[in-house]
């Protein structure tokens, strides 16, 4: 009999359809639904996609808890021996409730669970221990390689194989040596100080972490500046930051904008439900409220420019040269504090 | 960018999903009402969304203004 594998997809490529559908409630469908034909058939004979699960991405990230528990039990009635999710490649939401997903059937129902994710893919940080996560391109063009590696490695856990091809999930196994660890420890100790190779039994996990600047003292005194990675920008986007994977941001000078109104403002994002940002910009950068706060002498002053950029799919690097390019400008300005938006 | 802007200066950062900003590694960080709409509530009358508004926004200044000496989530 073939193993019964069930499937976790999200909106868009269960064809109900892009952002303005991200709110999708979970549901679950016998049989395959969109990627889930290919991942079918490079499973074989062995395994068969029995039932999918549909959920939104906003959804899903808006109610974590209460999806995972609600998609356990629809899970549950299909009997399940491994759980499929993705692949989401580098998006960010669907990578989070693919390694959420993962991680609350890992537990909860105790069989094999997998996804695919590019490594830059915040889901990758957050659930690589829960599950195995199998590295893929950034985008959906990378389906044809990404479906056939998960496939493969389901397989390989299904049969009790030992599995390959999957992110390092940083666990640690017990294994028997004949050497004490303190003689491993000196061996390596020595090998480190005549410049020869060694290989650590521990890897230290590198922790990209900043230390929190002191605290405002004096607000009434201090000038706040706004940024987002909401991609808020005057109508018309007239430095064309990309919808998504954006290679720059955009400095916009707001002396006298008391307001963002849909007349003026709009988002580049392509990554979310664009509708509520277009209507009225100050749902993402909340100009009017920080100009209320100046005028009531709360703050000093809200700095004459914002910054933005659309934060989809964003290479790590340049996200990086983007803050501290905007917070070199900052500084050069006068600013004291920032307020940084995410969408 | 929070992380890049926390070398230079205090920054906050309003987001609605706190694990991916915790992942990331702000610093401070105040939750926010939904992802298209972090600082807005369109189910509401305008007034009350700007109501809403200033209440994220005095929360995001408190935060500011608060020592700390880890990752901090300011829900109130």
């Amino acid at each position: 009999m073939a193993f019964r594998v069930v499937h976790y997809i999200n909106q868009f490529y269960a064809g109900i359809g892009g952002e303005e559908k991200a709110d999708y409630q979970p549901e679950i469908r016998e049989g395959v639904v969109g990627p889930g034909m290919a991942l079918n058939a490079a499973l074989g004979s062995d395994a068969e996609v029995v039932a999918t699960v549909i959920c939104g991405d906003s959804y899903f990230a808006s109610n974590m808890e209460k999806a995972a528990a609600d998609i356990i039990e629809m899970i549950k009635k299909f009997e399940p021996d491994a759980f499929i999710a993705g692949p989401a490649f580098n998006a960010g939401r669907y990578g989070t409730a693919c390694g959420a997903m993962c991680d609350a059937v890992s537990k909860q129902l105790n069989i094999p669970v997998i996804s695919g994710m590019y490594p830059e893919n915040p889901g990758v940080e957050m659930y690589k221990k829960s599950a195995y996560i199998v590295e893929t391109p950034d985008s959906a063009v990378g389906m044809r390689k990404a479906v056939p590696a998960m496939a493969k490695l389901a397989l390989q856990l299904l049969k009790g194989e030992t599995p390959e091809g999957y992110i390092e999930r940083g666990i640690r196994k017990n294994k028997f040596y004949d050497k004490l660890a303190a003689e491993r420890c000196v061996d390596m100790f020595v090998a480190k100080l005549k410049g020869e190779k060694f290989e650590t039994e521990y890897k230290m996990p590198t922790f990209d972490r900043v230390d929190p600047q002191p605290a405002v003292k004096d607000l009434k005194n201090a000038v706040i500046a706004l940024v987002t990675s909401g991609g808020i920008c005057p109508k018309g986007n007239p430095d064309h930051i990309e919808a998504s994977s954006a290679s720059k941001f955009g400095e916009y000078d707001i002396t006298g904008v008391m307001d963002l109104t849909s007349e003026h403002y709009c988002t580049a994002h392509g990554g979310y439900d664009a509708t509520y940002a277009d209507q009225d910009a100050d749902r993402v950068l909340p100009v009017d409220v920080m100009r209320d706060l100046e005028k009531e002498g709360v703050i000093k002053k809200l700095h004459t420019k914002f910054y933005a950029t659309v934060g989809n799919g964003t290479a790590v690097a340049n996200a990086k040269k983007f803050g501290a390019e905007i917070a070199n400008r900052l500084v050069a300005d006068g600013v004291t504090a920032v307020i940084l938006t995410s969408t | 960018m929070v992380k890049e802007i926390e070398r230079k200066l205090p920054v906050v950062h309003m987001c609605t999903i706190v694990p991916i900003s915790l992942t990331v590694g702000a610093n401070r960080i105040v939750p926010t009402v939904a992802i298209p709409h972090p600082l807005g509530d369109p189910s509401k009358t305008p007034a009350e969304e700007k109501a809403i508004r200033r209440a994220l926004v005095e929360r995001a200044l408190k935060a500011l203004q608060t020592e700390i000496t880890e990752q901090t989530v300011f829900t109130e």
